[in-house]
């Protein structure tokens, strides 16, 4: 049997990890460098555009050692940004074993901690990897003083690489099959297998991705998923090559995937052990910890017939994130939808475009929210996490909003600016911490309402995409909590309302009827943006009717080229969402929450 | 009814130079005149018995009375000899004023034009600079007069309004002026700033600032108002016609969906049923007809939708407006049009639906409303 090592990537978000994994690939020569194209693992179109990695993938290199000895190494590629740590969490329950990426000019950062502290959680072996040796600002020594500081690690396990000019590659492969330990290997007990992701194929159902922790399953085996205790026939199991490549069987220590026609989504749950239906083992593996949202908002189809769609459309695709949580949700203003949890602001924005590319759906997503506390003069204590259902405020008697810890590493420069953009959210209690000469950390308090409130991409600009930013959840504080309520022509709508702190109601309330301006098209009537505390108006602004939108020539017999924008106009009317008259355009619910670009 | 008449154009892509603002297309080197005339005569001889007769002629660019006339009698033979023309067939050539001078003018009613339309575009010679005209104002005024002298009685005279330097004043000068010469149709065409010209690099700079629009939309009524009060028709968006009779018979197959065949680079086609274009470059046009080839760069077959389209928003350029039929009858549309016809867009009467003077402001948005 081949010797089998499973590992993973994890690093901060830009520090390499997509290229060294793209190395990684083209030196154990899993694809001709006719094939190679940039970012290989990434191959939602999403996550190309973005730069960003959004999903966890697997894939199995063959290696062959410096001492001519066959290797599997199967590789986990993870997410780097703050919002996707969970998938890095599951990912990390596959493995015995991590790179960690630093790169050598920025050093360690927030997501490098965070990603380390899971790594450990998990009781991982850990490989240092400097990258980007190549670039003129890289500091090593630096990078390597951090090493051994702030994470405690043995700086003369470093591995200096550049996955860019790819040198240190062949270091980085010996120091995986010397450093990482091979898998715990029990084929003896019954199978065990460990459901860490899943996706829908329209042509053969549900893919699920798992790690054999003991035992063996093989094509015609029947097994049997833990949780529901729902059997299904093996019809293929196999690895991930750059495609899936079916294999005789998936023994302990592996990681490959399974099909065995799985047409009901819902029985999948990521965390779920798989075990055999005529031996099966006595207790499930322990799976994951569950994800709790912070941001919410609900999602609607932008006609109304597409409701059913749009359910199923969900369905599958909670199949292939597991941190996204949905229910059904109603609302004056758009009917029928589905309120839905997110880790955050980026994640919100994933689910969105994904729905849209891979699913097809048409969606509007209404403006972001987090859970507060609300406690009634009767003594009842409710949770609101739609502002649609902020309660009566003569009934309120305290109102509660949850807190974050932040922590943002940055250049010491850009201190005093961040410092403000941290006063402006409702920091509180700063804290500052010298990591390395020039660097600071500063951890501070502050409503997680005003992190989805435009907090991440104000930081990002402010600090030239320097600063780091991550967080940790704390309790909830008493706040003074009202509701904005935003009216078009005078109609609330109800999907536009905020819940605010009282002192930023209105400065808030303006700057929302200024970003509604923006995004709303002229139409043919004029149209009042309102902001409104109770029946009392604090803010308003108006979009003039468009007088005059004809274009001076039409002839010359080139019809088509109007054509063809008048078509392209249509659909985007047909993305619009009415509300009473006015047709807002999809992204309005979320762009209200966004900087003013001006 | 007997289908109507198709309409067969002429792309001439020659100019002296390039006006800023222009993004029809056209190059200023007059060594490729005869290559291209020798290419032309085989596109037309390609076409022979595809139309059936026409009944409107339009020779534009490019400038077309740049031609010698020579050159445009050479055309119209090899046009006579392979295409079928109606009696009555309106034959329209349009012309530069410093190129309409006493032989130009003969040779042209010579050859049977009918219609001339001059690029007069402002009668403002500081106006006439910025648009990089090589005309004054001058050369407009004697143009016109030695027409007139010719026996020439439809001339359309065509303008450009609408600049930020431009006050309803000076503009209502302009029109003062060009109505003295009492011609027989207008285009007015309200300044538009098209992809790949200098006007639009320079607006993109910040070096050429545009009116507001609100501001045009003024412009737009009160050349409107101005001229229908001085009797003219406002037929089409930016046309203007004494009566009927002077309607540009050939612009109008564009807006009312009548076939017409386009030859020359550049030129567009239209068959009731696709749409096709010929390769805007004159040595590509010329060198593909000399290896046996159609210069069309792209044709398109339109879907019963597309066609469907085309209708409402042609039509609704035009004061004749559209049929009520072609739009679906449902409730939605019928509460649509009818909040239209309230805030005065359009009047809805004897199964048509017609834009007013307001709704012509808003003409590429009514298309989109159903």
């Amino acid at each position: 049997m081949t010797n089998i090592r499973n590992f993973s990537i994890i690093a901060h978000i830009d520090h390499g990890k997509s290229t060294l994994a793209d190395r990684l690939i083209q030196r154990t020569g899993l694809i001709d460098e006719r094939n190679f194209h940039n970012q290989l693992l990434d191959n939602m179109d999403i996550e190309r555009e973005r730069g960003i990695t959004i999903k966890s993938q697997v894939v199995t290199l063959p290696y062959i050692s410096s001492d001519n000895q066959a290797f599997q190494l199967n590789l986990i590629d993870t997410p780097g940004h703050v919002d996707f740590s969970y998938e890095v969490s599951r990912a990390l329950a596959s493995c015995e074993g991590v790179l960690l990426l630093i790169d050598a000019s920025q050093g360690v950062e927030a997501q490098t901690m965070a990603n380390l502290y899971a790594a450990m959680d998990h009781d991982l072996e850990i490989i240092p990897v400097i990258n980007k040796i190549d670039l003129p600002s890289a500091d090593i020594e630096r990078v390597k003083e951090q090493i051994e500081l702030d994470l405690g690690l043995d700086s003369d396990m470093t591995i200096l690489c550049s996955a860019k000019e790819g040198t240190g590659i062949d270091e980085v492969l010996e120091a995986i099959i010397t450093y990482i330990p091979e898998p715990f290997v029990n084929v003896e007990d019954p199978l065990q297998a460990l459901i860490f992701d899943a996706h829908y194929d329209s042509f053969r159902g549900t893919v699920v991705s798992c790690r054999i922790v003991s035992g063996e399953v093989r094509q015609g085996d029947r097994i049997r998923l833990m949780s529901n205790g729902a059997t299904y026939k093996v019809e293929e199991v196999g690895i991930f090559k750059l495609e899936k490549e079916p294999t005789e069987s998936l023994a302990s220590g592996e990681v490959g995937y399974m099909l065995a026609g799985i047409k009901t989504v819902g029985d999948v749950s990521i965390g779920d052990t798989i075990t055999l239906d005529i031996d099966p083992a006595a207790e499930p593996l322990i799976g994951f910890k569950e994800v709790k949202p912070v941001v919410f908002s609900s999602i609607y189809p932008i006609s109304s017939e597409d409701y059913t769609s749009l359910t199923d459309a969900l369905e599958k695709y909670k199949l292939n994130d597991a941190a996204f949580i949905y229910q059904k949700d109603s609302s004056a203003a758009l009917g029928m939808g589905f309120r839905c949890g997110f880790l955050g602001l980026l994640h919100l924005e994933i689910v969105q475009e994904r729905l849209e590319r891979e699913f097809n759906q048409s969606i509007i997503m209404t403006s972001p929210s987090v859970k507060y506390r609300f406690f009634l003069t009767n003594g009842e204590m409710v949770q609101v996490d739609n502002p649609a259902y902020y309660p009566d405020p003569v009934t309120i008697e305290k109102a509660f909003e949850p807190y974050i810890r932040a922590s943002i590493f940055l250049p010491e420069r850009y201190l005093g600016s961040v410092m403000d953009l941290c006063q402006e959210h409702r920091g509180e209690n700063s804290k500052y911490n010298c990591s390395t000469p020039g660097r600071l950390e500063i951890k501070f308090d502050m409503p997680l309402g005003e992190v989805i409130y435009d907090f991440y991409d104000r930081l990002k600009s402010i600090t030239q995409g320097y600063g780091s930013f991550d967080y940790d959840i704390l309790d909830y504080k008493e706040n003074n909590l009202i509701k904005l309520d935003i009216l078009l022509n005078g109609e609330k709508v109800d999907a536009l309302a905020q819940i605010v702190h009282h002192d930023k109601a209105r400065p808030r309330a303006l700057r929302t009827c200024e970003r509604l301006k923006d995004e709303i098209p002229r139409h043919m009537f004029k149209i009042a943006i309102q902001g409104a505390i109770g029946g009392k108006i604090i803010a308003r602004s108006t979009i003039s009717p468009f007088r005059k939108d004809v274009t001076a020539k039409c002839y010359g017999g080139d019809i088509s080229r109007k054509r063809k924008l008048l078509e392209k106009q249509k659909k985007g009317k047909k993305r619009m969402k009415m509300v009473g008259s006015v047709s807002i355009p999809q992204n309005a619910f979320v762009a209200v929450l966004k900087a003013d670009h001006k | 009814m007997p289908p109507p008449h198709p309409g067969l154009y002429i792309h001439i892509p020659f100019c002296r130079s390039k006006c800023p603002y222009c993004d029809f297309y056209s190059i200023v080197s007059k060594s490729f005149i005869q290559r291209w005339l020798d290419a032309l005569k085989k596109e037309i001889i390609y076409y022979k018995g595809q139309f059936t007769q026409f009944d409107s002629l339009y020779l534009g660019g490019g400038t077309p009375s740049l031609l010698d006339p020579m050159q445009i009698e050479t055309i119209l033979e090899t046009l006579f000899a392979n295409f079928d023309f109606a009696k009555n067939c309106e034959t329209t050539i349009e012309a530069n004023p410093c190129d309409l001078n006493h032989d130009k003018i003969k040779s042209l009613k010579g050859l049977g034009f009918n219609r001339i339309s001059v690029g007069a575009q402002s009668f403002e010679d500081k106006l006439l600079t910025f648009l990089g005209r090589k005309h004054t104002v001058k050369d407009i005024k004697k143009s016109i007069h030695i027409l007139r002298s010719f026996g020439y009685k439809n001339i359309s005279l065509d303008l450009i309004y609408g600049f930020k330097e431009q006050t309803l004043n000076t503009w209502k000068k302009t029109l003062e002026q060009a109505l003295s010469f009492e011609p027989e149709h207008l285009s007015c065409y309200q300044l538009t700033i098209a992809n790949g010209t200098p006007f639009k690099r320079k607006k993109d700079k910040g070096l050429l600032k545009i009116l507001s629009q609100d501001d045009e939309a003024s412009f737009f009524l009160f050349t409107s108002e101005f001229l229908e009060g001085h009797g003219y028709k406002h037929y089409e968006i930016s046309s203007f016609a004494r009566n009927n009779r002077f309607f540009s018979r050939h612009n109008q197959k564009y807006w009312q969906h009548i076939p017409y065949l386009g030859l020359g680079p550049g030129a567009h086609s239209f068959n009731n049923k696709s749409r096709w274009w010929n390769i805007s470059s004159v040595k590509q046009y010329c060198d593909l007809l000399d290896d046996g080839q159609l210069p069309v760069e792209i044709s398109e077959d339109l879907t019963d939708d597309q066609l469907r389209l085309e209708h409402i928003f042609l039509g609704l350029r035009t004061r004749a407006g559209i049929e009520i039929n072609l739009i679906s009858h449902d409730q939605q549309n019928r509460a649509i049009l009818s909040g239209l016809e309230k805030k005065g867009f359009i009047k809805l009467e004897k199964g048509r639906l017609t834009p007013t003077r307001k709704g012509f402001l808003v003409a590429d948005q009514l298309p989109l409303m159903f």
